[in-house]
């Protein structure tokens, strides 16, 4: 198999006649935390939804472990998803289950592990994102952002996938919050997952975080490489968008 | 005009689609059984007070409209087969649907649109769980349980009603009512009745759960989901009930 985890070729996707993404291309390796940046509305989070299958794209083709995904049915992309851990910017945790059932359920939907085990690895997941068993029983809507942004996670990673997917994991945290989740997708970069695409505007996630960023402008990537030489890049569109000045 | 008949087709589409993929989905994994019980228990039992309501004071109205006109042709001893008819084979299993159905579906239209607009529905697919097994078929297959059950339910209280409100109001003797109806209703009166709730729970669940799936724009969207489906819902058994009365004459008659 390939080293390319995913593998995003030519990749068109409009909206009511709006093109948000204009034939992009890249590949995430194993073992990388690829970082996406771009402004609101820029189509960092339509780039996720294309990968974990959830929209479709127009054109192009998508590869997600070696398999191309643009035309597998619903049924088809489960077993691919499993596979894969997804965060949403808003959490999305299910508002009527506890957190311990929140971050249980990806084990009691698929395996047949007994209870017991399900919650030590539910409190191992959650100590990772920093909580600890007090939460358990509250329900999401009785969390802070901050506390349900790390339950989200904490569920994702549960079920140790091999690629996690984070959109915007830092947005409308306070900076002790995002510090702590930007150690957090390190962490999980060296000892869960294989491969981290995160997409988000937050310049300092992209430099604690990214082996590889990428700059999302206008529908294509104005600049794809390696952090240090992409955050110094001379290119005028990216340095007006990494210095705030972009219209 | 152009754009509301984009809109109609791709509603009928959409519904369509998420009919097929039902139907691919049917079979449960045994741990989603329980679901399906905590699901007739929110749709049934919640909701037999207003089936039975609605039944018993339709059936007393019905009675007693047609004890006064049937009598200007001295015609009032067989007020009680046609009001049982009349319940039996349509307003049993109508009323139930577009009452029950209304308050059924829209909870349900509320509660997926929710999840939607809040991305759990997406959460859910990207744990890799099968929505449509998850969301739709336990309501579906409850729905399969419940109407033909508040049917039935809502058949024999208002036939009662009918019974009792002549034996009040008109001083019938009960007995003889009984007798009169049961010589003139066939179990195929029954039959017809029953089968049609069958359809009508399949249709208005389909319904509420595509509207609430299909919901956007927020809590606005949502609101205008629930509307929608209570408007769809009612509009739906009216439509469907005339083709399954052609059809269950067809078969029965």
């Amino acid at each position: 198999m390939s080293a390319n985890l995913v593998e995003v070729v030519d990749v068109v996707k409009a909206f009511d006649g709006h093109q948000v993404l204009r034939g992009l291309s890249f590949s995430a390796r194993k073992g990388e935390t690829l970082v996406v940046m771009g402004g609101s509305g820029s189509g960092k989070t339509v780039l996720l939804r294309l990968i974990a299958g959830l929209l479709r794209p127009d054109r192009g083709r998508i590869t997600v472990f070696g398999r191309s995904i643009e035309r597998l049915s619903e049924e088809e992309l489960l077993p691919i998803r499993r596979r894969m851990g997804y965060v949403f910017q808003g959490a999305a945790l299910f508002d009527s289950l506890t957190v311990y059932e929140n971050v249980a359920y990806p084990l009691r939907e698929h395996t047949r592990m007994p209870e017991r085990e399900i919650r030590d690895r539910v409190l191992q997941s959650l100590a990772r994102v920093g909580l600890d068993g007090q939460v358990l029983s509250l329900l999401p809507a009785e969390l802070s952002g901050g506390m349900r942004k790390r339950v989200g996670i904490a569920r994702a990673l549960i079920a140790e996938p091999e690629i996690m997917l984070f959109d915007e994991p830092t947005a409308g945290l306070d900076p002790t919050n995002a510090r702590l989740v930007s150690e957090l997708i390190r962490e999980v970069q060296a000892g869960v997952c294989d491969t981290s695409l995160v997409v988000t505007h937050d310049l300092d996630l992209a430099r604690t975080v990214a082996d590889r960023v990428a700059v999302l402008i206008g529908g294509r990537f104005a600049a794809l490489g390696p952090r240090d030489q992409v955050l110094e890049t001379d290119e005028p569109a990216v340095r007006a968008f990494l210095a705030g000045e972009a219209r | 005009m152009g754009t509301y008949l984009r809109r109609t087709i791709l509603w009928y589409g959409g519904l369509g689609l998420l009919g097929a993929s039902v139907l691919r989905n049917l079979a449960l994994p045994p741990a989603y059984l329980a679901h399906v019980v905590r699901e007739i228990e929110i749709m049934g039992v919640r909701s037999v007070g207003v089936a039975l309501v609605a039944a018993v004071f339709t059936g007393m109205v019905f009675a007693l409209q047609s004890a006064v006109n049937m009598a200007r042709f001295g015609a009032e001893a067989y007020v009680g087969p046609v009001t049982a008819l009349a319940i039996l084979r349509e307003l049993g299993p109508v009323l139930t649907a577009i009452l029950v159905g209304g308050k059924v579906a829209s909870g349900i239209t509320a509660e997926l649109g929710s999840m939607k607009v809040t991305e759990q529905i997406d959460a859910l697919r990207t744990l890799g769980v099968n929505y449509v097994k998850r969301l739709i078929v336990p309501r579906l297959l409850a729905a399969l349980v419940v109407f033909p059950l508040l049917t039935v339910l809502a058949d024999g209280v208002g036939v009662l009603g009918g019974l009792v409100i002549m034996f009040l109001e008109r001083g019938a003797d009960p007995w003889t009512y009984w007798n009169v109806t049961t010589y003139w209703v066939l179990p195929r009166d029954f039959l017809m009745g029953v089968g049609k709730s069958f359809f009508f729970g399949g249709v208005v669940t389909l319904i509420g759960c595509y509207n609430g799936l299909a919901t956007e724009g927020g809590t606005e969207g949502l609101g205008r989901a629930t509307t929608a489906t209570v408007v769809h819902v009612t509009m739906g058994v009216i439509v469907a009930d005339f083709f399954l009365t052609k059809l269950f004459l067809f078969l029965l008659w």
